[in-house]
């Protein structure tokens, strides 16, 4: 049952990831780039992270979407041009198949291996996923916590100035 | 059985297609979609390691990321807003501005 579901939502993510570098115009671009975000929710939920799949929701395809749409239509780009579609397709295609190939033989060489915790299924059903995440961010990882709302407040004043007409 | 190596290869297939798309594209904010998709198969590896590991630290890590790109879409499309008013386009064969 879940391989059945792994394999119906990697196919869906990979072919609506292709088609958003494909697609002629961006407003279709987004719309895939939102399929392939809500396929890797779910598959966030099959890797027993619900609240990473709340948050790729939130985050990614409502408040990034919405502003990558925001940025589209705020410019009225029409569809690509034929001419002015794409750069070389030869070369970006070989050197990202030449990417995958790579990658793949060092994910099938190599055995994943790491610092072993405690995080069981059986931990995440006791304490809930959402409890054991804020726990480890409010104790380990408080100050790259505090580094990254400074990060924020930095983008958005960096994003007013950008867009604000004359200084 | 779903193993780890299924996530990886996925997301492998998912990081190199997003490389095409930013090798291959002129509009910029298709490049910039096609970004977040490489930052988001980043995320799946690290969530399915972290699960594979049964440790939190790389789902804390996926939260940065996260952050990262929220804060890259704020000032990217801010920087494609201005680059607009001057230049009318945003194709990237025009960012030529620093070139003499």
């Amino acid at each position: 049952m879940l391989s059945i579901l792994f394999y119906l939502f990697a196919v869906v993510a990979i072919f609506s990831a292709f088609y958003v570098t494909k697609a002629r115009s961006p407003v279709n671009s987004a719309l895939c780039l939102v399929t392939t975000f809500i396929c890797f929710a779910v598959l966030y939920i099959t890797l027993d992270a619900p609240f990473m799949a709340a948050i790729q929701i939130m985050v990614y395809a409502g408040a990034i979407m919405v502003l990558i749409v925001f940025v589209i239509m705020l410019l009225n780009l029409g569809t690509a041009v034929k001419k002015r579609y794409t750069h070389g397709l030869a070369w970006g295609g070989a050197l990202s198949i030449l990417m995958l190939f790579i990658t793949n033989l060092f994910i099938r060489r190599g055995v994943p291996t790491g610092k072993v915790g405690e995080i069981t299924t059986q931990t995440i059903h006791n304490y809930g996923h959402t409890e054991l995440i804020g726990r480890a961010m409010f104790t380990d990882f408080l100050l790259p916590f505090e580094i990254a709302s400074i990060l924020l407040l930095v983008a958005i004043v960096g994003a007013v100035i950008l867009s604000k007409r004359e200084v | 059985m779903i193993t780890v190596y299924h996530y990886l290869i996925l997301s492998a297939i998912i990081f190199s297609i997003g490389t095409f798309g930013v090798l291959t594209r002129k509009n910029a904010i298709v490049i910039f979609m096609c970004i977040e998709l490489m930052l988001n198969s980043v995320n799946l590896t690290f969530i399915a390691l972290s699960r594979h590991l049964q440790n939190m630290d790389g789902q804390i890590f996926v939260f940065f990321v996260m952050t990262v790109a929220a804060a890259e879409a704020a000032v990217g499309l801010a920087l494609m807003i201005a680059f607009y008013r001057n230049r009318g386009s945003i194709d990237s064969d025009d960012f030529n501005m620093l070139k003499w």
